[in-house]
This record gives structure tokens, C-alpha cells and sequence, in this order.
């Protein structure tokens, strides 16, 4: 047994309160999500610094989804850290809820940005990391891209601004899963050398196992050492982590798993802490 | 006309100075166009408020809409054709969606950006903000006016557009007396007979055909309507009661702006004839802006002539 066992239960009741949301709305994206949960758990229980009984702290650490379809990741996330009851995750999706299919900053306590429209999460990122520069305020940003998401030409403005103006409070990660809507990242649009695309374009990277807690962990104390410029940190994850049928599957990039589907997917889940 | 005359433009540039020293949180964002949207007189007095970020227009609005999460009260400058086409999504996204206090400040817009030509002539820029939610629109008449528009969106919280011009335009209004309401439409001269309802640069040209107009006995209300959206539905409804004619007049495509946005109050509540002076859904080309206006039929005989058959069509 490691030191990560908090950790891993954590990402674990994650990756079942996405797949028992997304089964009820029978709507949302469980692939991305699911490849995000190691990430997103080191962020909010390890991480940042932020306070789920003000969710609206103006030193707080800044989270921005930009692959917004990953909602679920995030909601199950900001439940488990006290933001909102439980119970709210079961409307995702649904009329009249605080959880819109992609996240909705107006809506849901401890949404930092709106986003779902791909692409736009590291302009907004930049914008808040440098409004920190100008206040000199001492919180960090940090931002979830995708990795079809890169294909955006947006994100090379955003990418070019970042290093320009030194934004050494912004850790990216790339929740690099290798799968997109259409199939293989390699076959729809290469987006490699993406590791040397970043470097070219003034960033730090960092290439890791994301699904490693010590990975992850090394890498966010790294990037918050590295001074003049922004990190992001590559991080090579399965799509559909943890769920046996989802894994590596392009097909679970937006479906919603049926009844049988969802008693396995626990159940698998159940059996991993 | 007077003779003074001022660009909005101008007026942009010195109201951001002004804005730089009363508020300290407003700051300024161009992508490479500072000294044609006049956004580097802001940032000789204040560089360390001033975010260039190079030719990226998306990457422009994405950073205001992070900015204004902190408390920020961004300036978004770019060409009215690039501001709110090329970054459109992200207007509606990013900024309008979230309701983030970002207020984007878009120069040489429609005809009169002149020898550039089409490419550079945002005739479609008002339609296209005016139908995305939470989206304030203002379109000045005058350097007076932008100004005061200006400060008064600094203090407005949520997302704006507001429409400004290349060239120098007469200056209608009188800065000591002049008070900015978002929202509320003007009527600068009296009449029976019609209403010209005009909009920006054209709001001068308005008042010209009032000139030309009542050498024939015919007598026009003028009416400056600077805000788009949300659009002054009284003053429009009241002048559709009273005068039972209406010509708007627009640089802009007769098609999604003033136009179509006062077509839509009086058929709700007052139907009257109604003619749109305006670029007849075409593009433009190059010349120089006083060309392309006589062209395209935007001057103040067109306004007349306009009048004169929407008078025409009154019931009886």
C-alpha cells in the first residue's frame, strides 16, 4: 500500500457518481471524464487552495475546464468537496438544474469559467493568471484542456500569449487520452509532437502518467517552482479509465451506458479500492 | 452642420484616458490595431493596464472574459468586422453566456472605413450583436456621445458592444449638458408629419434631411436611438402614434439592425409604414468613405426621398 490510498478512494467514489450521473440523465460524456478523475482529484483534495463555503474567495487557486464536456468530472469533484449536496448530481442534464451539460460558472458553485464550446478554456485561464500578475496576488490557475480540443486554432493564440506575457501561475494539463469524437487524435487530426509544439511555442512541459498520483503531484510542485513561464504538463491518461468496456473506446466519448452496462461499470468500480 | 467635427474613435481614446484614472480596474486589451482604435492613449498613461494581444481576435475576447472574473472591467478593442465576426462564438460564449463584465469597443465600423473595401466594412456587426442574450449594443452618433457612452458602460456591470467610427463625424451634441442613458432613445427635433429614426453617423444626416424636408412643407421628427439593444420601444411607439410614418437609417445592412429592430417594436404594437435607409443588403467596395456613402444610398437626400414615399403610404 502506497501513501495515495485517500486519493485513489476519492477518484474512485468519483468515477462511480459519473457513471451513476450519466446513466440517469442517459446523457453526457463519461470517456473524458473518466480519464480526467486522478487530475481533477489531486487538484481539489491536494492541491488548491480553495474554500467550498466561499466558493467566490478572491485569493482562491482558479480551476478552468476548458474540455467542458467533462462536466461530470468536475461536478462529481466539486459534490464530493462540499460545493453542493450529492443529490444534485442525479439532475444533471436535466430541466431546471444547477448542472448543465458543460459547466456554467452562473450556475454551479465552484464553476470558475463557462465553458463547452472547445477551445476557449486557455484564453480565459491566461486572463485570470495575468489579472493575478497585475494585483499581485499570489493564487495559481489551472486549466484542463483535451487533447482534440488543441486542435483549435484558438488555443495556439491563447498558447503564444501565455508564454509571451511569463504566465508562470498557470499549470496546464493536457488530459492526453489519444481518442476524440471521430476516432484516434492520429487519424482525425495528428496533433503530435505536442510535447515539442509547447516548448516551441515557450512553455515548460512535463510528461506524465495521469493517472499517477505521484506523477501528478511531482509535476504540480514542479511547475509551481518553474519561474517566466507557463507549464503544461502532458499527461497520458486512457480514455474511459476504470469502466473495462469504456477503456480506449471512441464510442464512449458521449453515450450514456444502459442499466446492465452501468451495474458492471460499478461493479468493476467497486472492486478496484 | 456645425463645423467641429470628431471621430468616435477620438473620442474612445480620450475617454479610456479618463476611464484609466477614476476606475482602477478598467483595463485595455487590442490586438494590434492600438493606434487605429486609439487604445494607445491609454496605454502611454497606464502600460502596466494595457494587454496587447497580437493579431487574435478570439484569444482577445477569451483573456477580457478571464479578466473580468478577477474584478476586471476589460476594454476588448478591435475592427468592428473582427471583434464580432471572427470572434463571435467567443462573444457569445465566453463573455455573454457567463454575463462577464466585458466590454468590447470595436472601431472602423460599416462604409466609412472606406478604401480598405469589403473585407474591412462591418455592415453586419449590430445585427449579429443584437441577438445574443445579455448583450448590451450601442452605436453613437457622435464623439460626445461615444464618450459619454464609454464612461457610462464602465459603470454598467455585464457585457456590451458598442460601435465606433474611422472617420470624423459632425458633433451634434454639447459635452456640458449631454447625459448618457443606456437604453433610452432621443429626440432631437420635433415634427408631425414622419419620423427619421437614426442611428450613429447617420444620426447627423438625419437632421439634414429634416432641412430638406421642410423646404418642401413636409415636418420630421428626428431620433437618435444610440442604443440598439436594449432599444427605447416608448419614443418609438409614441413618434409611430404621432406621426404614423417611420424611416430609419443605419450604416449598416437594412437587414438585422436598427432597422429591423424598429420593424419589430412598431409590428408588435403599432404598425406603421415603415422604409429602411441602409446598405441594401450587398457588400461594399473600396472609396473613399463619402463615395461609398452617395453609392450605397446612405445620405441625407436618400433619407428625404424616403420620407417623402413612407408619407406617401400613411393611412389616410
Amino acid at each position: 500500500m502506497d501513501n495515495y490510498c485517500e486519493l485513489k478512494e476519492i477518484s474512485n467514489k468519483l468515477r462511480k457518481n459519473i457513471i451513476n450521473m450519466i446513466h440517469e440523465s442517459k446523457s453526457g460524456h463519461p470517456g473524458g471524464s473518466l480519464s480526467a478523475c486522478e487530475i481533477l482529484t489531486t487538484l481539489y483534495f491536494k492541491e488548491m487552495k480553495i474554500d467550498p463555503k466561499n466558493p467566490k474567495w478572491e485569493d482562491r487557486d482558479r480551476f478552468v475546464l476548458s474540455k467542458g464536456h467533462a462536466a461530470p468530472v468536475l461536478y462529481a469533484t466539486l459534490a464530493e468537496k462540499g460545493y453542493f449536496p450529492k443529490e444534485e448530481l442525479m439532475k444533471l442534464r436535466k430541466i431546471d438544474s444547477m448542472l448543465q451539460g458543460h459547466p456554467d460558472m452562473k450556475g454551479t458553485p465552484g464553476v470558475d469559467m463557462s465553458t463547452g464550446s472547445l477551445g476557449q478554456g486557455l484564453s480565459a485561464a491566461n486572463g485570470i493568471a495575468l489579472a493575478g500578475k497585475i494585483d499581485n496576488k499570489g493564487y495559481r490557475v489551472y486549466a484542463l484542456l483535451g487533447d482534440g480540443e488543441v486542435q483549435e486554432g484558438m488555443i495556439w493564440e491563447a498558447a503564444m500569449f501565455s508564454a509571451h506575457y511569463k504566465l508562470d501561475n498557470l499549470t496546464v494539463f493536457l488530459d492526453h487520452n489519444g481518442l476524440q469524437i471521430d476516432g484516434n487524435n492520429e487519424e482525425v487530426m495528428n496533433i503530435e509532437p505536442i510535447d515539442k509544439k509547447f516548448e516551441a511555442f515557450g512553455w515548460n512541459v512535463i510528461k506524465i502518467d495521469g493517472h499517477d498520483f505521484k506523477q501528478i503531484i511531482k509535476a504540480i510542485e514542479k511547475s509551481k517552482n518553474l519561474k517566466e513561464k507557463p507549464t503544461i504538463i502532458i499527461a497520458k491518461t486512457v480514455k474511459g479509465k476504470g469502466v473495462s468496456f469504456m477503456e480506449n473506446e471512441a464510442g464512449w466519448h458521449g453515450n450514456a451506458p444502459n442499466d446492465e452496462q452501468t451495474n458492471q461499470a460499478l461493479n468493476e468500480l467497486g472492486g478496484e479500492i | 452642420m456645425t463645423a467641429k467635427a470628431m471621430a468616435t474613435r477620438d473620442a474612445y481614446g480620450e475617454a479610456l484616458k479618463e476611464l484609466g484614472k477614476i476606475n482602477k480596474n478598467v483595463v485595455v486589451l487590442d490586438a494590434d490595431l492600438s493606434k487605429s482604435t486609439k487604445t494607445a492613449e491609454f496605454q502611454k498613461e497606464f502600460p502596466e493596464r494595457f494587454i496587447n494581444v497580437g493579431i487574435a481576435e478570439q484569444n482577445l475576447i477569451g483573456t477580457a472574459a478571464g479578466l473580468s472574473t478577477t474584478g476586471k472591467i476589460p476594454f476588448a478593442s478591435s475592427f468592428a468586422m473582427f471583434a464580432t465576426g471572427r470572434a463571435f462564438e467567443i462573444i457569445r460564449n465566453s463573455v455573454a453566456y457567463p454575463k462577464l463584465n466585458v466590454k468590447v469597443a470595436a472601431t472602423h465600423a460599416g462604409l466609412t472605413v472606406g478604401e480598405d473595401g469589403a473585407s474591412h466594412q462591418a455592415l453586419e456587426d449590430i445585427s449579429i450583436m443584437r441577438t445574443i442574450p445579455n448583450m448590451v449594443v450601442i452605436n453613437p452618433a457622435d464623439g460626445i456621445e461615444a464618450k459619454k457612452a464609454i464612461l457610462k458602460l464602465a459603470e454598467h456591470v455585464g457585457p456590451a458592444y458598442i460601435r465606433l467610427g474611422r472617420s470624423k463625424v459632425p458633433v451634434i451634441f454639447d459635452e456640458s449638458n449631454y447625459e448618457f442613458e443606456i437604453g433610452k432613445g432621443i429626440q432631437i427635433s420635433d415634427g408631425n408629419d414622419v419620423t427619421i429614426i437614426g442611428t450613429g453617423i447617420m444620426v447627423s444626416m438625419a437632421l439634414e434631411a429634416k432641412e430638406i424636408l421642410s423646404k418642401e412643407g413636409i415636418n420630421a421628427r428626428v431620433i437618435n436611438i444610440h442604443t440598439i439593444k436594449p432599444i427605447d420601444q416608448d419614443i418609438i411607439i409614441k413618434s409611430a402614434k404621432e406621426t404614423g410614418a417611420i424611416v430609419t437609417a443605419e450604416e449598416h445592412n437594412v437587414i438585422g439592425g436598427l432597422g429591423s429592430a424598429v420593424a419589430e417594436v412598431i409590428s408588435e404594437n403599432y404598425p406603421v409604414p415603415l422604409i429602411r435607409v441602409g446598405v441594401n443588403d450587398t457588400f461594399g467596395e473600396s472609396g473613399s468613405g463619402d463615395d461609398l456613402l452617395k453609392k450605397y444610398g446612405l445620405t441625407p437626400e436618400n433619407i428625404a426621398e424616403s420620407a417623402r414615399k413612407v408619407v406617401l403610404k400613411k393611412k389616410k
